[in-house]
């Protein structure tokens, strides 16, 4: 039999057994076939003693259960293995929406620009009318509104909207719409929130927004 | 390689074409060699302002296609030999050329000009998206009215999404009793909302429209106060740092005068 080049499968000691390092680029075939080679010629008289245990390590390598199990299959052949781990490649996390963290983004919102976030957004940056930044949650901008609002679009009514200078041309909370007064008089703007009561949009100044009885952590002095 | 720079607004009647002739004639005036281009197709006015509307042969539809050579349809200012203007065809419309023919042909004029100044037709369609194509820079037009200025802060933002990152703003038609009065938006406010570079500010004057009737920019009068205003434009094009003009500030040196002599 002509002699193969052993790089497949890497054998090492530990202190208290063995690591069957697996290659996880190359064909499963040739991963087969060099396992085989190594467990019935090149490494037989470590392999026959008393029992050891085995850790394997198939790196990067996606693989089946049916290939697994042949790997698995092969091992046990040699009765003194006792396979006690088999390391598979990290299963990638699946991105975890914190729907209680708030996004920052930074920018400006220009008229016919729209912005939507899942989940609250904190805007740093000015919305001018005829701009629309929308949101599942909260709404805060440190900047100016002068554009239209629309928090808690799936229909949350805790939403509020904050903004630091309060120049809507329209506000939006769940289903609830509502718009400045006609009247004419430019009224001040302030750093302000808008919040729904009994659904009815109200206006307030930012400091009263702990007075809103939701589950803000609320500073209350030491 | 020369600079080129689109004139655009999006709401009309605010001054594109006026200023396009304005600033490229007091370009031309300081020595630059400058071509006008009309891009507002079936529209076109740019010609009428310069007063070389009997002068036209060819048009910007005309190079497009290749029914002529680039060359053949600029059409060369009367008052200056440095400064050309490329007219819009008047019996198509925005869709007869594409955004790439009319890159291709500022690229072509880019090689022999310095400034290649482009009049964009009001609207932000297909003459705007043609307008805006072989731009490198742009200036964006508003008067101090709520309705001119929501329309610059729409273009600003379509310009900031494609490839002209910083546009400039010239506030057109500025009254400075009115802002005073607190009738009319003040600079100040205008640019707190834009939020982007102020190039310049052109007084209101009756001059620029008589200049404009009778198809001589406005510019070449230096009694003009919209004259300066345009000459300090160009001037801050050049790269100059030319200091805004104030526009009080002979009135309150003539009731100084006044209040001196006891009248005030």
């Amino acid at each position: 039999m002509a002699v193969r080049a052993s790089r497949y499968v890497t054998i090492k000691g530990i202190k208290d057994g063995l690591t069957f390092q697996f290659d996880d680029k190359c064909d499963f075939e040739e991963l087969v076939n060099d396992l085989r080679f190594k467990l019935e010629h090149t490494h037989q008289n470590i392999l026959t003693g008393p029992l050891v245990h085995v850790d394997i390590r198939t790196g990067e390598r996606e693989m089946t259960e049916e290939q697994k199990d042949t790997l698995l299959d092969i091992l046990s052949q040699k009765g003194n293995l006792l396979v006690r781990s088999f390391e598979e490649p990290p299963v990638p996390e699946l991105e975890v929406i914190d729907r209680n963290a708030v996004k920052i983004l930074t920018g400006m919102i220009r008229s016919g620009q729209v912005l939507h976030h899942e989940g609250p957004l904190l805007f740093l940056g000015d919305v001018n009318a005829g701009g629309t930044v929308t949101s599942t949650d909260d709404i805060y901008i440190l900047g100016a509104l002068r554009g239209m609002a629309h928090a808690g679009i799936d229909g949350n009514e805790d939403a509020v909207i904050a903004a630091s200078f309060f120049s809507p041309t329209q506000l939006r909370i769940a289903d609830r719409i509502s718009r400045p007064p006609d009247d004419g008089e430019n009224r001040e703007s302030h750093m302000e929130f808008a919040y729904l009561q009994d659904g009815i949009m109200k206006i307030d100044k930012m400091a009263n927004m702990a007075r809103l009885g939701r589950d803000f952590n609320v500073f209350k002095g030491v | 390689m020369g600079e080129a720079i689109v004139i655009t607004s999006g709401k009309g009647g605010v001054g594109k074409t006026t200023t396009s002739a304005n600033i490229g004639t007091a370009l031309a005036l300081l020595g630059k060699k400058v071509c006008l281009v009309d891009t507002d197709i079936g529209l076109r006015n740019l010609d009428v302002v310069m007063g070389l509307e009997n002068r036209i042969i060819y048009d910007l539809c005309d190079v497009a296609d290749g029914r002529c050579r680039l060359n053949q349809a600029l059409v060369k200012d009367k008052r200056f030999d440095e400064l050309y203007m490329l007219p819009a065809a008047q019996t198509k419309d925005k869709n007869a050329v594409s955004p790439e023919q009319v890159k291709e042909i500022i690229e072509e004029l880019k090689k022999d000009f310095e400034y290649v100044l482009i009049d964009c037709p009001a609207g932000i369609e297909q003459g705007f998206k043609n307008a805006i194509a072989g731009a490198d820079q742009a200036i964006v037009m508003t008067t101090p009215e709520n309705a001119s200025v929501r329309d610059a802060d729409r273009v600003i933002g379509l310009l900031e999404s494609s490839h002209i990152s910083s546009p400039k703003l010239i506030v057109n038609r500025i009254r400075h009793s009115m802002v005073k009065s607190g009738d009319m938006l003040d600079i100040d406010e205008v640019l707190q909302v834009l939020n982007i570079d102020l190039l310049g500010v052109v007084p209101d004057d009756e001059m620029v429209i008589k200049a404009a009737n009778s198809g001589e920019p406005t510019v070449m009068n230096p009694d003009s106060k919209a004259a300066i205003a345009y000459r300090n434009i160009a001037r801050r094009i050049l790269g100059d740092t030319v200091p805004l003009m104030q526009m009080d500030q002979k009135k309150s040196a003539f009731s100084r005068f006044k209040k001196f002599f006891g009248m005030g």
